[in-house]
């Protein structure tokens, strides 16, 4: 069976009392949603020094939620599993919390927020739970009233795991569908873990989209190529256990957002003999 | 609950209501939780208000002492923004319910979520 969490039942029930409690005791899953907050937090691009009203969409236990308000931001956040909001109201989040299902659409006033988040949810609109569930439209239904309930030239951020390319498509052409520009930012594309997607959306006019990080050098990724197969075909590669080997092994780390240590003479030096 | 969250939401969600706002509140418990004043955020989120529908939530309530019933062009008045602050966020609907203006389907609130999952009916 597969181990993505949409496959084996709907939010509402997997997320219950069980699943809710490691949202507040693993750390590791603390670690990493607090960090895709940051992410997704400075792909909002807002204004510097402000307190803005966001919505996060799919909040669960307020983890998130904890990132916006330590960067002074008020939110209302929405979530569909009621054993996570409770984990949330147990935190004691600041943010004020609804039970609502993004699929029946974003239950705000027009322009309410000036910005959404959204951690790990959106891939749950994939899947039809229930007889009545049509997923494109749940889709489209829910890009259309986030795109009413944000304020001009506001920003909608979701961090998500699609599974396949056609997924990632059919999510962008609904949101284009419903009014917003943007596009899918991947970070660190070269690597299998630290990969992630991101969802940016723009209401304001079509702007260029964010960089994503771990690409810098992907310009000149083209030459690069060019220059490894020749000094292949020249050399072969490098001796393992030799300074050319750690070098570009380490290179290859960093390509893939991994912590690296810096290259240094004394990169791949022998130590010492009385060591 | 806050009211700040109330002057946001509405049932609109619903099959065949098209405004769903104000939602009526029917108040059971209502709950006051001390929250770090922050004149910046409130004087900005004012203008995003409907003043007549918080004055109306928070008079409901019976917290409106106070609070104008209009606001004035110039609200800059920390004694307001302090008074408006603590409506927006420090007023919490603990349990009750919300009613849809158009339809009249209630909302249960519980301990201080409100519930605005719809059936597959009323799905739109």
């Amino acid at each position: 069976m597969s181990k993505r969490p949409e496959h084996q039942a709907p939010p509402e029930i997997f997320y219950n009392e069980d699943e809710a409690r490691k949202y507040t005791q693993n750390t590791r899953i603390i670690d990493i949603q607090a960090q895709m907050t940051e992410r997704c937090l400075e792909l909002l691009l807002l204004p510097e020094d402000t307190s803005c009203l966001l919505l996060d969409i799919g909040c669960g236990s307020g983890l998130s939620g904890a990132v916006l308000e330590e960067s002074g931001h008020m939110w209302i956040g929405m979530d569909i599993a009621p054993a996570m909001l409770e984990v949330a109201l147990e935190r004691e989040a600041e943010g004020d919390l609804v039970l609502s299902d993004m699929g029946e659409g974003v239950p705000f006033r027009a322009g309410s927020f000036d910005g959404a988040v959204s951690v790990s949810a959106i891939q749950w609109l994939f899947n039809a739970d229930k007889k009545s569930h049509k997923p494109v439209k749940r889709i489209y239904n829910f890009f259309s009233t986030l795109y009413a309930a944000l304020s001009r030239s506001a920003r909608a951020v979701f961090q998500f795991y699609p599974e396949n390319e056609s997924q990632l498509e059919l999510l962008t052409s609904q949101a284009m569908k419903a009014g917003f520009y943007g596009g899918v930012v991947v970070d660190y594309p070269n690597s299998a873990k630290a990969k992630k997607f991101f969802l940016v959306l723009m209401t304001g006019g079509a702007a260029p989209l964010p960089q994503a990080l771990g690409t810098e050098e992907s310009d000149s990724l083209q030459v690069k190529y060019a220059k490894r197969e020749a000094s292949k075909n020249a050399r072969g590669k490098p001796l393992k256990n030799s300074r050319a080997w750690i070098i570009e092994k380490k290179e290859r780390r960093r390509k893939q957002g991994k912590e690296t240590k810096p290259d240094t003479k004394f990169t791949g030096r022998k130590r010492a003999g009385r060591f | 609950m806050k009211l700040i969250t109330h002057n946001m939401l509405t049932s609109k969600c619903l099959k065949g209501v098209l405004q769903g706002y104000p939602l009526a509140i029917n108040a059971t418990d209502v709950k006051i939780t001390e929250v770090d004043f922050n004149p910046e955020f409130v004087s900005r989120i004012i203008p995003k208000l409907d003043w007549n529908v918080l004055w109306g939530a928070a008079d409901s309530l019976g917290h409106s002492e106070g609070l104008p019933k209009t606001v004035e062009p110039k609200y800059e008045d920390q004694e307001f923004l302090k008074k408006a602050h603590h409506v927006l966020l420090e007023v919490e609907i603990e349990e009750g319910t919300l009613t849809c203006p158009e339809s009249g389907r209630q909302f249960p609130i519980s301990k201080g979520i409100p519930n605005m999952l719809l059936t597959e009916a009323e799905v739109q």
